[in-house]
């Protein structure tokens, strides 16, 4: 660890410093680096940097928020021998480059988490689920548990910030959109008033698919709502808060669509009868049970509270052995349940919002199996991401 | 070879609209009424109006620096106009409105493919490039009017015949009725128009006057 500044005289400029660990040029090396970044050195024997108070956010705030944010303490982590040179870290925002916040003795085993909070403490409106860190103004985003001092900077980091705006968890999110079509399906089953003629009102249907397409609807959309509370692990803790008002609609507005049909009073049951309905409800069960098996497997890859990523590999459950042949197999066992779905019901609009789902999930399959193949050298060659040798 | 390509594509296409205006103008001269001139200039209109998918693709492989969906959004609401509406619906192809999106339709294309040509070859006479970013400040809304009184007055005609319209019961339990489209598609001005309407308005600021606009980012 380099450690140019003697704790003892730390903080008298007038003597010349001297390294006392090993050799610059190996930690630098450390680093992917061959020779120190340019701020390093000669930095230590500047006259202290004028210090920029803090510039006011954009959002108007009362005077006595916008103060000055050098913190001149130490401790992030609270740490009281601190290893390895403190850092300082300045932030400016990525597209106009005005220094938005000076951060000084920064532990350098400190997180982009932990500076995130600290910026947080000085510009309020912007919590750290909004915080986009990043080293280069056009590049990625820095992770929350990078550690400051394994990335290329040099004395001073530099880092850009960008705002993502207003967020939402994705629990909420999940539980919003997922609500919806349950509650909204029931009240066209139900018949409720205003949607269908009067003499309709709390009528019930005659055919007993439009039952047992309530059933499958609702046990599918509690299925979710369970899942999301008890079962999934989430990566990113939050999303822009703009996607709940697009997800709701998508998911609401097909909800209430597919139920106006299959509830119509002139609602035509499946061409080839009893044999029809009983087909599309084995498959639209299997699918369901694939898809719960698959979450209960991803969900015991991840410890609790952990982000790590594993290949995941089928187990002693059938419905998971589909990993071997599929990166995503929830997926195709999602558009599994939903052409069982429009198969039972013979209905359309459940056709076409499958092929929608079908659509952004193969999306989302080949951008997963992508990111697959980019961080695991051994991926497993014979997987599609998510129709098995197709697609 | 892109720009052969590119020029290969506009200059016919500016050619034609050219046509297309000259036909309309000698029509009203020799017929002092614009009945009837739809049925007369129909089948050229067709024609190139559905050549401009050939737009679309262009955004796609990136010839043009429009994003496909400003594209898409535009030669949608056109194919829409020609075929949906004015071929499908005869009782309403002797409005006025019908005159007033096509006028604006042709200056609007025979300058803009004029733009394109000219800048391929790189002899943009001033002129051109102040129309093209001048002229759509008025013909943009007296395109949208012509278009928006258009469906209006098919409306009518739309819900007397239930054309393309698919009514309950059916196998396959699903229905759409034509006449609420078209109610919808009108409303979807209100938001669509502003957009474009703006995008250009903030091209012909940067164009025109050299504006550097900082870009809204998602």
């Amino acid at each position: 660890m380099i450690c140019l500044w003697d704790s003892q005289n730390s903080w008298d400029f007038s003597k010349p410093r001297e390294p006392c660990g090993p050799e610059p040029a190996e930690a630098w090396a450390a680093l992917g680096l061959s020779r120190p970044p340019p701020e390093a050195g000669p930095a230590l024997h500047r006259a202290r940097r004028e210090v920029p108070p803090c510039l006011p956010p954009r959002v108007s705030l009362p005077p006595v928020l916008s103060r000055r944010c050098v913190h001149s303490k130490a401790s992030v982590l609270g740490d009281p021998a601190p290893r390895g040179r403190p850092q300082e870290v300045e932030i400016l925002d990525a597209k106009t480059r005005e220094k938005l916040c000076f951060l000084d003795k920064v532990e350098p085993h400190a997180t982009i988490a932990e500076i995130k909070n600290l910026f947080t403490k000085t510009h309020p409106q912007w919590y750290p689920a909004r915080q986009s860190l990043r080293l280069d103004p056009k590049g990625k985003s820095l992770k929350d548990e990078d550690v400051l001092q394994k990335l290329p900077v040099g004395t001073t980091a530099t880092l850009y910030f960008r705002d993502l705006g207003a967020q939402i968890s994705w629990v909420t999110v999940f539980l919003t959109e997922y609500a919806g079509p349950l509650f909204i399906y029931l009240l066209f089953y139900f018949r409720v008033p205003f949607i269908y003629g009067h003499k309709y009102d709390f009528t019930s249907s005659r055919h007993t698919v439009v039952h047992l397409a309530c059933i499958c609807h609702s046990f599918h959309y509690i299925k979710r709502l369970l899942e999301t509370l008890f079962v999934h692990r989430f990566s990113h803790g939050t999303m822009p808060l703009r996607n709940i008002f697009k997800n709701c609609t998508y998911y609401w507005g097909f909800a209430a669509w597919m139920a106006y049909y299959i509830n119509h009073p002139l609602y035509t049951p499946p061409t080839y009868g009893a044999q029809q309905v009983k087909l599309a409800l084995a498959i639209f069960v299997i699918c369901q049970l694939g898809n719960f098996s698959i979450h209960m497997a991803l969900r015991d890859l991840r410890p609790a509270g952990s982000k790590t990523r594993k290949i995941p590999y089928p187990t002693k459950n059938p419905f998971t052995w589909l990993f071997l042949l599929v990166s995503c197999p929830n997926y195709t066992y999602e558009v599994g349940s939903w052409i069982g779905f429009a198969i039972m019901t013979q209905c359309l609009p459940v056709a076409l919002f499958s092929l929608v789902g079908f659509t952004q999930m193969t999306i989302w399959a080949k951008g997963k199996h992508r990111s697959y193949l980019k961080e695991f050298r051994d991926y497993p060659p014979l997987r599609m991401p998510i129709i098995p040798f197709l697609l | 070879m892109v720009i052969a390509r590119r020029f290969g594509a506009t200059q016919p296409v500016s050619q034609l609209w050219l046509v297309l205006a000259i036909a309309m103008v000698r029509f009203y001269m020799e017929k002092g009424t614009h009945k009837g001139l739809y049925k007369s200039i129909q089948k050229t209109l067709k024609f190139f109006q559905t050549f401009a998918l050939l737009e679309i693709v262009h955004c796609l492989i990136g010839i043009v620096p429009t994003s496909v969906i400003v594209a898409g959004v535009q030669v949608s609401s056109r194919i829409f106009m020609v075929w949906l509406i004015t071929h499908s619906i005869k009782p309403i192809q002797n409005e006025e409105s019908v005159v007033l999106f096509l006028v604006a339709w042709t200056v609007t294309e025979i300058t803009r493919y004029s733009f394109y040509t000219f800048s391929l070859l790189d002899h943009l006479p001033y002129f051109i490039k102040w129309a093209r970013y001048n002229f759509f400040i008025i013909l943009y809304p007296v395109g949208v009017a012509g278009e928006l009184l258009t469906i209006y007055a098919a409306l009518p005609y739309v819900k007397k015949t239930g054309m393309f319209s698919i009514r309950l019961p059916n196998k396959y339990n699903v229905s759409f009725d034509y006449y609420y489209f078209l109610l919808i598609t009108m409303a979807s001005y209100i938001p669509l128009f502003p957009q474009l309407y703006f995008h250009m308005l903030r091209q012909r600021r940067k164009v025109l006057h050299g504006e550097v606009i900082v870009e809204k980012d998602d």
